[in-house]
């Protein structure tokens, strides 16, 4: 009794206004990119690592001070509080995001201590450029979960992109740095209409403090244009960092162009970044935005990311261009809960299940990436269709790939399912059964080309690859790691989902009992069923054991082929630079008039 | 027209022209110019609004001949935007040293070449 009174004193005290603890989790990356200009790249790896595992435990313990106080907790920089200071507050969405930057960003520093650790006594400029940019992720992602204020966010979303792009390019080859180039341009794009925005609001409440705004634009009768025009201008720019359809033009070069270690990152990480700023301005901001039909808009969008990305991903030879694609298709799944936010269930309800995808699918997608990276590594290449044999050689790589893979479906257990149960229950207690179709595409779609993949990695007839470089042990456990922690997101006790709800309006149902109930045998079953006719199909259609040219085409065969054409050629059309700027310019102007419209339909 | 309005819409023109070049421009170089075009427009709305004033030191009650504020704001947006260009020109560079190696040593400079410049 004695003993469990301490440590919840203890942690009240923590989370009492003035708790300093917030301060640690911004202050361990910067020590370490000061030190690491001293250390060197050979010894920042080993440190890298201590400051993540210190990063962790500070974020595990922010997160036990929430969970225990109730409340969310406060941190006033030098004293002075907003609306001229600067304030961090970590909510229970803040710590999510805390808490998954420290496990992945972790995960990943263990994978890389092999791959950029110079060989022999000579410093190299590419591991010591790593770490340091592993470092900025890190402290870009800390920032923008406990930021307080538009301006300081806006720092640390640069922030997150200035680390991110120099990633895309660490090998310096010519088709790298023109997508790193190619991402600068158009996530500077982005940001200036984030900062356009931000000067907005300011402008008409002489503050940027999210609370303060917050309180303001709730007491005011009706949304006044220029928060609307803010709000729309915000939202688009963070959709471009996030690389939400049909402003994904930068993704699929650079995610699939970086070194694995840096595409975990960038695919797990940096986009839920500039995500989770969207998600503080539809909920904490601005929450009236989600009444308003111009939600839908962010649905569509969504959904049209999902049907893309995954029959773009069906079509890729290459195996890094089919996870990169896999991740446009799995952001859609972030936007499908807009819309669903205004059903019955309550914004807190789609808030939970949206952050629960960015931590099932940061956890699933860099294992998914790394296990990339190895079985590129082992090869010397990633073509899909000669992967023949790397099931013998990388048995632990391609289980984790496998287990992965059924987050991204959403089986059950994973974080995944338990998205798509919430997602599926909200659209039919709207009455909006469409939202259903769209999920259950892109889980068979997603299905079919992880099917592919790990059946041609699986089929034995081709020869033995020789392997150039053997990976480590330790590389291959990561990436199994992290993909067990997605499959089995779905088993955490009860309580632990109920951290999204402090600080916010408790759903009417508590998150727990309903999630506790999306598990049973019937659904398993009705899940894995149109898996099992996807599996058949890709069997049937594979050109298993050498036989490469397909059978005689039916018309199954050239419809799919013409619908894969079509769709490969809107998605280079998409991916044109003028296409996808003109696509922002005019998803600003039908997010502002559709909000104007809403606004005064909501007032008469 | 008062000096607020004029500055107010010569920001409103940087920010026109430089959305035009950064999408429609076809080289890199172009559009990183373009986007610090669009950048200053914003920095002088945000001047704009400082002058205005009404932000916090407004509603204590005081500095009501302008707001300091966004100057800091945007000194700190400068310097943004300043890293955001250098960055930019790193890359520009490296890949135009990588085109011209290409180039000496008589190979084809890379397929990547026309994507290089950011456009389709």
């Amino acid at each position: 009794m004695e003993a469990s009174a301490i440590p919840t004193a203890w942690l009240a005290g923590l989370s009492a206004p003035g708790g300093v603890l917030l301060v640690v989790p911004l202050i361990l990356p910067v020590v370490g990119l000061l030190l690491g200009l001293l250390l060197g790249g050979r010894r920042l790896g080993p440190f890298v690592f201590v400051l993540l595992s210190a990063g962790l435990a500070a974020a595990v313990v922010v997160a036990a001070a929430v969970v225990t106080g109730g409340e969310p907790m406060l941190y006033q920089l030098g004293g002075w509080s907003p609306p001229l200071g600067v304030a961090l507050k970590a909510d229970g969405l803040s710590v999510v995001l805390l808490l998954t930057s420290a496990v992945v960003t972790l995960g990943v520093a263990v994978y890389a201590q092999r791959d950029f650790r110079p060989p022999g006594a000579r410093e190299t400029r590419g591991s010591l450029a790593f770490w340091m940019l592993l470092l900025g992720v890190w402290a870009g992602l800390n920032t923008v979960a406990l930021g307080q204020d538009l301006f300081t966010l806006f720092v640390a979303l640069e922030l997150l992109t200035f680390s991110a792009v120099p990633l895309v390019s660490l090998d310096g080859r010519a088709e790298t740095l023109a997508a790193a180039l190619r991402y600068l341009l158009f996530a500077l794009l982005g940001s200036v209409l984030y900062l356009l925005g931000a000067v907005l609001l300011y402008g008409a409440y002489g503050t940027l403090d999210i609370g303060l705004l917050a309180v303001q634009i709730a007491a005011a009768h009706a949304l006044p244009p220029s928060v609307l025009a803010a709000a729309a201008l915000m939202t688009v720019g963070l959709m471009a960092k996030t690389a939400l359809v049909p402003l994904h033009l930068w993704l699929p070069p650079a995610h699939a162009g970086a070194p694995p270690a840096a595409s975990a990152i960038l695919s797990a990480l940096v986009v839920k970044g500039s995500f989770f700023l969207v998600l503080r301005i539809w909920f904490d901001l601005i929450p009236g935005l989600l009444d308003l039909p111009a939600a839908q808009a962010l649905g569509v969008l969504g959904a049209a990311a999902i049907l893309l990305g995954n029959l773009m991903a069906l079509q890729q030879a290459r195996l890094k261009l089919l996870v990169a694609y896999s991740t446009v298709a799995q952001i859609g799944y972030l936007f499908l809960i807009f819309p669903l936010a205004g059903t019955t269930s309550g914004p807190t309800w789609a808030l939970s299940a949206g952050t629960l995808q960015v931590v099932s699918h940061a956890l699933a997608k860099g294992s998914l990436f790394l296990a990339a990276g190895l079985i590129a590594k082992a090869l010397g290449h990633d073509r899909i269709r000669d992967l023949a044999g790397v099931g013998r050689v990388l048995p632990i790589t391609l289980l984790a790939s496998g287990v992965a893979g059924l987050s991204l479906v959403g089986i059950q257990p994973s974080g995944g399912y338990l998205v798509k149960a919430a997602l599926q229950g909200a659209a039919e207690a709207g009455g909006t059964w469409w939202w259903g179709l769209v999920l259950d595409a892109g889980g068979l779609l997603t299905a079919a080309y992880l099917l592919w993949f790990i059946g041609h990695a699986l089929s034995g007839h081709g020869p033995h690859p020789a392997t150039a470089k053997a990976p480590g042990r330790a590389q291959e456990l990561v990436s199994l790691a992290l993909a067990l922690g997605s499959l089995l997101l779905g088993l955490l006790p009860a309580q632990v989902f109920e951290l999204i709800s402090v600080g916010r309006v408790p759903p009417p149902e508590p998150i727990a009992t309903a999630w506790a109930g999306a598990f049973h045998w019937g659904s398993l079953a009705a899940g894995l069923l149109p898996l099992l006719v996807v599996a058949v199909l890709v069997l049937a259609f594979g050109p298993w054991g050498g036989r490469r040219r397909p059978g005689p085409l039916g018309w199954p065969a050239v419809g799919a082929a013409g619908l894969g054409s079509a769709v490969g050629w809107l998605d280079a059309r998409l991916r044109c630079w003028p296409v996808a700027g003109f696509s922002l310019l005019a998803l600003v102007l039908t997010l502002g008039v559709g909000f104007a419209f809403g606004a005064r339909a909501c007032v008469t | 027209m008062s000096s607020e309005t004029l500055f107010g819409l010569c920001g409103a023109a940087l920010v026109g022209v430089g959305l035009f070049g950064v999408i429609c421009q076809p080289g890199a170089l172009r559009k990183l110019i373009a986007f610090n075009l669009l950048g200053s427009g914003v920095f002088l709305l945000f001047g704009v609004i400082a002058k205005r004033g009404g932000g916090a030191l407004a509603a204590a009650g005081q500095g009501a001949d302008g707001d300091p504020v966004p100057q800091a704001l945007v000194i700190t947006g400068l310097v943004v935007a300043f890293a955001a260009t250098a960055i930019a020109i790193a890359l520009l560079r490296r890949l135009a040293g990588l085109n011209d190696q290409g180039r000496s040593e008589g190979e084809p400079p890379p397929a990547s070449r026309s994507r290089s410049d950011g456009g389709p």
